[in-house]
């Protein structure tokens, strides 16, 4: 049984969303593993980002559930909570396909905002912090000494007092992944992390994927195209057409999935094999010709 | 009974009004996605030309039907043409360079902007109500019933039936200039994607520039209607009559002009039977209650598509 | 009038430039010549038309030359006017206009001064000549300056960017003339009426900044929370207070309802807010619009509760701390050993308005370094993340909201005091246009700009008082004052044209890991859609 059927930490479970008569999740079901990173994939359209927009509460899905279930036992189900009590009580943290920073703030700024709900408490909902408690300005250094410890993770120590707009575009994307990280999320939904990287920022982005999940042992759920980073990283791999599951598995059963073959390049059956694997076998190869080998799956 | 039916009768008059107004709303909004916030003084401004080309023209009450009628469409015309003038100075000097700014900069620009030709007309015009008497009298008597405490007539004033008449013309002509000229296409494409519009060679300035035109010479009709029909204006009518067309066009779904005139025809009665049968000193707090509820609960509005949030 | 399509072609098309100035002056003949030229009148009942074609001829002749000297010199300018020639130029206009002004102003008074021999109104004539060149004088310097930096390269953003590292100095520049100013020698009773003045403005300025500037959500009926404060403080200190606890409580009444009608607006401003917060940007603004008028119609037709149209008044002035500004022996001066002087009440105004209004400063800055202000900020930089980050952004709306609401409520506290006399006039939709005007004019977010703001808001509303003399120089029946809440709509239509971030425009920063970095205004957001 692979780890995301024994253990999962997310489970949707018959979701469908319609938007008037179009219909943009059918029918899908998966689960999500507790320390695995699990990717989602399909071609443009196939209903990957709203899949995201129904598990972090800014759409409820019209039929269908879904349940966060942390180590501990505790269940959340999801599409009955507010947004942001997702991210408050069911730890579910996620970036955006166009990066949503407070540009105007500072990098380091953003991080401390990821912090809220934390802060919030110990300011004594803003009433001890006016009267300057003692207890608040403990929890604001403590804050601080968190984001410098993502910062450094990101690489970005010194930049921490610039505005997080003036940040070069793939700096952006991880101070975005670190500013969700600082809500100590369980699970970590990334819309396309690598897109618009460089080879270097997409290698520099795997690993902090696979420290993330080794360090913070949490599960990472990501949308992606770029299949290098996929097969790469990834222990799980959902495929998306038309809103509907077309296969589910680990890379290597997922690329040579013929359903999955036919909706990536729209071929028949008969030919497509062996030019998608092809294609994947070297992406692959490329992957392990530049960086360290992927190999997780031993290790657990 | 005759009673309701009157103010039904007085409800659908001001309801051409409103969405006449409406329509001009409507349109920006659709065009380039904000309230522009001077329209009701661009209304209040073109009562107060008709005023003035009436006063010029010398026409009283004691002309012929004929050439009342004739000299009517002669100050119609002069008003439609100066307010627009007016809409398109607007449009030019305090909204189109601040396309590309900050979200809020052309609602602050248009607030202000809505300030100043108020200042400007009670500058230049006074701050005193200006009446005058009823130029169209006559009418037709709809229903006559003599009861124990005196006769009650309903009557449909030939006033009444030339507002509701010409509006529900106008409306004919704008829906159809929308829908079936190149003009509207090119609205329409603007309303869609500016910026293709504009790539595929779409002059996008000139469309905003031609919208806020036709709303002026709407808002010009009703200003002068409204001064026919009520007699008394005062540069403030703009701000009033402006927040209740606004509502009017969000409860008819905005971008949306039938929707505009049914928006108007909506707010008119709310506020006609709310003063018939509640209270005169309120039917503003009505109508301003009636635009926040719809903003609330009904921000889509009664004709228009529901948005959902983009993520 | 018109901003038309600036072509930048080689050599000067004489002929377009014709064409445009033509069709400016029609068009602004189209516009002032109806309203302006034919004023309806009623001498006597019915209407009238009074013809002023003189006054529309000069204008027009006005708005045309303005655009012919623009399209000229300014946009299509000649290749031999160097940008020097323009800084020397604008130079020589503040010189002559400087000596202009200071010659009218010191001969303005004397109906026997030289300036008066040759003609009555030559002192008047002088003062309007000397303001307008100084004004094109500032402007042409300024750009030339501007444009001479910009060919060398260097870096640009006028006077303001200069002043800007010096702004914390005029910060404290400021508060220590407002800590002294009733003992400054030559100040009246006068400049004090006007600074208590200047200060509720900018303690309602600095509650609204909290709303716009901070939270990003526009607010159109601010001042409904300063009515209600007003009222709140008018009609629990005339009739509640004395009825559930006596007479002798009016010395203290001050003290203890100005907390209470703080915290009334502040529930006001959560009722308000709450159904609306959901609301776009632009919606939220027209509906808190409309709400502000609700207040007002309600405030005028409730007449039991409120008075209707006649409002309240004999509100109790404040005490000191229980002891009266009266002119007997258990007085203020008497229990003092001072001689009794009108002026000590205002002086007491005077201190009380600036404590509130650093209270209000001291609160928001604090709250800015507070997770709620951060929250406040994020929000306005993108809601979306906020709810993604695990924000409540409802309740962070809500106590912007609540909080901005506070400090309206004490500042019409304030006013109720000072004015003895509150009714629905103080509170229509104007105000909340000139609140806002100051916010934007200073810059949303910014706590100096505020002030600054607010001083020159409410100092040009003076101005425009002490500009009686132009009733020399122009048509009978003219009264500047009558233009100042049309200045005050070309101001929000220039600034947000010009500069549309406000004087200060940087941000500081809430927390800092090594030093402390302003972020630059183009990247902040302000207000969501």
């Amino acid at each position: 049984m692979a780890s995301w059927q024994t253990n999962p930490v997310l489970r949707v479970d018959h979701i469908t969303m319609r938007f008037g008569g179009l219909i943009a999740i059918d029918d899908l079901s998966f689960t999500v593993g507790r320390n695995d990173i699990t990717a989602l994939i399909g071609p443009n359209g196939a209903g990957k980002t709203t899949v995201f927009n129904c598990l972090t509460g800014f759409y409820k899905p019209t039929e269908g559930m879904i349940v966060m279930r942390h180590e501990d036992g505790k269940e959340f189900i999801l599409e009955r909570m507010d947004d942001f009590r997702i991210s408050q009580f069911a730890k579910v943290a996620r970036t955006f396909q166009n990066i949503r920073l407070f540009a105007g703030m500072t990098v380091l700024e953003n991080l401390v905002v990821a912090q809220h709900n934390t802060l919030m408490k110990a300011s004594g909902y803003t009433v001890a912090g006016i009267l300057g408690a003692a207890g608040y300005r403990r929890a604001e250094r403590e804050a601080i000494e968190k984001s410098k410890y993502w910062l450094d993770k990101i690489n970005l120590t010194d930049r921490a007092d610039d505005p997080a707009g003036d940040l070069p575009y793939g700096a952006q994307r991880r101070l975005e992944i670190a500013r969700a990280m600082c809500t100590e999320p369980k699970l970590l939904c990334l819309d396309e992390p690598a897109a618009g990287l460089n080879p270097r920022e997409s290698d520099d982005l795997n690993k902090l994927l696979l420290s993330i999940r080794k360090d913070q042992g949490i599960g990472i759920l990501l949308i992606e195209h770029d299949m290098k980073v996929v097969m790469e990283i990834s222990d799980h791999v959902v495929v998306l057409d038309y809103g509907q599951k077309i296969a589910d598995g680990t890379p290597a059963q997922v690329k040579t999935d013929p359903a999955v073959i036919r909706a990536y390049l729209g071929v028949d059956e008969e030919e497509a094999p062996p030019i998608a694997e092809k294609l994947v076998t070297e992406a692959i190869v490329r992957a392990e010709h530049e960086s360290q080998p992927p190999g997780k799956q031993g290790e657990r | 009974m005759e009673y309701f039916l009157e103010q039904l009768i007085n409800g659908i008059t001001l309801g051409s009004i409103y969405g006449l107004i409406a329509i001009g709303y409507t349109m920006v909004y659709g065009i380039i996605g904000m309230i522009n916030f001077a329209h009701g003084d661009i209304f209040m401004v073109g009562a107060f030309i008709s005023l003035i080309a009436i006063l010029a023209i010398g026409l009283t009450a004691s002309a012929s039907f004929a050439l009342l009628l004739l000299a009517l469409i002669l100050v119609l015309a002069i008003a439609m043409i100066l307010a627009a003038a007016y809409n398109w100075t607007v449009e030019r000097v305090a909204y189109r360079p601040l396309r590309g700014s900050f979200r809020l900069a052309p609602l602050i620009s248009a607030i202000g902007m809505s300030i100043v030709l108020q200042e400007f007309v009670r500058i230049a015009q006074g701050g005193r109500p200006k009446p005058m008497q009823p130029l169209i009298s006559g009418g037709i008597e709809l229903m006559h019933t003599t009861t124990e405490r005196g006769d009650f007539v309903v009557r449909l004033s030939t006033m009444q039936i030339v507002i509701i008449v010409s509006t529900l013309a106008l409306m004919a002509l704008f829906t159809a200039l929308i829908t079936r000229t190149s003009l509207g296409r090119a609205q329409r494409s603007c309303e869609q994607d500016m910026k293709m519009a504009s790539l595929l060679g779409i002059d996008v300035n000139r469309t905003i520039s031609i919208t806020f035109i036709m709303g002026a010479t709407l808002a010009a009709v009703a200003g002068l209607m409204f001064f026919l029909r009520y007699g008394v204006i005062d540069f403030y009518i703009g701000f009033l009559a402006g927040v209740k067309a606004f509502t009017a066009a969000v409860l008819g779904g905005i971008g949306s002009i039938p929707g505009a005139m049914l928006g108007g025809m909506v707010i008119g009665l709310i506020e006609v039977f709310w003063s018939a049968y509640f209270s005169v000193e309120y039917k503003d707090v009505a109508a301003f209650a009636m635009l926040a509820v719809v903003l609330i609960f009904l921000p889509q509005g009664l004709l228009g598509k529901p948005e959902v949030e983009k993520v | 009038m018109t901003a038309a399509t600036q072509q930048s072609q080689a050599g000067t098309d004489y002929r377009r430039i014709f064409i445009d100035t033509a069709l400016t002056a029609l068009i602004a003949l189209a516009i002032i010549g109806p309203i302006v030229g034919m004023n309806a009148t009623a001498p006597q009942g019915g209407l009238v038309l009074e013809y002023r074609w003189t006054m529309v001829f000069w204008l027009v002749a006005i708005i045309a030359a303005g655009r012919l000297f623009l399209q000229l010199l300014v946009w299509n300018r000649p290749a031999w006017v160097e940008p020097i020639h323009i800084k020397r130029t604008g130079a020589a206009a503040i010189a002559i206009g400087a000596v202009a002004l200071l010659v009218g102003l010191s001969n303005m008074d004397s109906p026997v001064g030289f300036l008066a021999q040759i003609h009555p109104s030559l002192a008047a004539w002088m003062i309007a000549f000397g303001v307008f060149a100084l004004v094109l004088g500032i402007w042409l310097m300024t750009s030339a300056t501007k444009e001479i930096a910009e060919a060398r390269g260097a870096q640009t953003g006028g006077l303001m960017r200069a002043v800007e590292p010096y702004g914390k100095y005029v910060g404290v520049a400021l508060f220590l003339i407002a800590v002294v100013l009733p003992f400054i020698p030559g100040v009246d009773r006068r400049i004090v009426d006007l600074a208590i003045l200047m200060l509720t403005y900018v303690m309602l300025g600095w509650g609204l900044n909290i709303v716009v500037g901070l939270a990003g959500l526009l607010d159109l009926g601010y001042v409904a929370f300063y009515a209600v404060g007003a009222y709140s403080y008018a009609l629990l200190s005339t009739v509640y207070f004395p009825l559930w606890f006596g007479e002798g409580i009016t010395p203290w009444t001050f003290w203890l309802v100005l907390p209470l009608a703080g915290l009334l607006a502040a529930c006001w401003g959560i009722i308000l807010g709450f159904p609306v917060l959901r609301l776009r940007g632009d919606y939220l603004a027209i509906v808190t619009l409309a709400f502000g008028e609700i207040i007002r119609v309600i405030l005028i037709n409730w007449y039991d509760f409120t008075g209707g149209p006649n409002g309240v008044s004999d509100i109790p002035r404040p005490s000191f701390f229980g002891i009266p500004f009266s002119n007997d022996e258990n007085g203020f001066a008497a229990t003092f050993g001072l001689t009794y002087s009108p002026l000590q009440r205002i002086i007491f105004l005077y201190y009380v308005i600036l404590v509130l209004a650093l209270i209000t400063n001291f609160v928001t800055t604090r709250l800015r370094k507070l997770p709620v202000g951060r929250a406040w900020e994020a929000l306005r930089e993108d809601e979306i993340a906020c709810r993604s980050l695990g924000i409540n952004t409802t309740n962070t709306k809500l106590t912007a909201f609540a909080i901005g609401a506070m400090f309206g409520g004490f500042a019409g506290s304030f006013f109720a005091t000072r004015q003895g006399f509150v009714s629905p006039e103080s509170f229509v939709f104007m105000e909340s246009a000139i609140i806002l005007a100051i916010v934007v004019l200073g810059g949303l977010g910014s706590q100096i700009g505020v002030v600054i703001a607010s001083i020159v808001v409410i100092g040009a509303f003076e101005v425009f008082r002490e500009m009686a003399f132009l009733k020399a120089i122009m048509p009978a029946g003219f009264d500047p004052v009558q233009f100042r809440m049309l200045a005050v709509g070309i101001a929000m239509v220039l600034i947000m044209r010009w500069r549309p971030r406000g004087l200060i425009t940087k941000r500081d920063p809430s927390i800092y890991l090594k030093e402390k970095k302003a972020v630059s205004a183009d990247l902040v957001a302000q207000g969501h859609g």
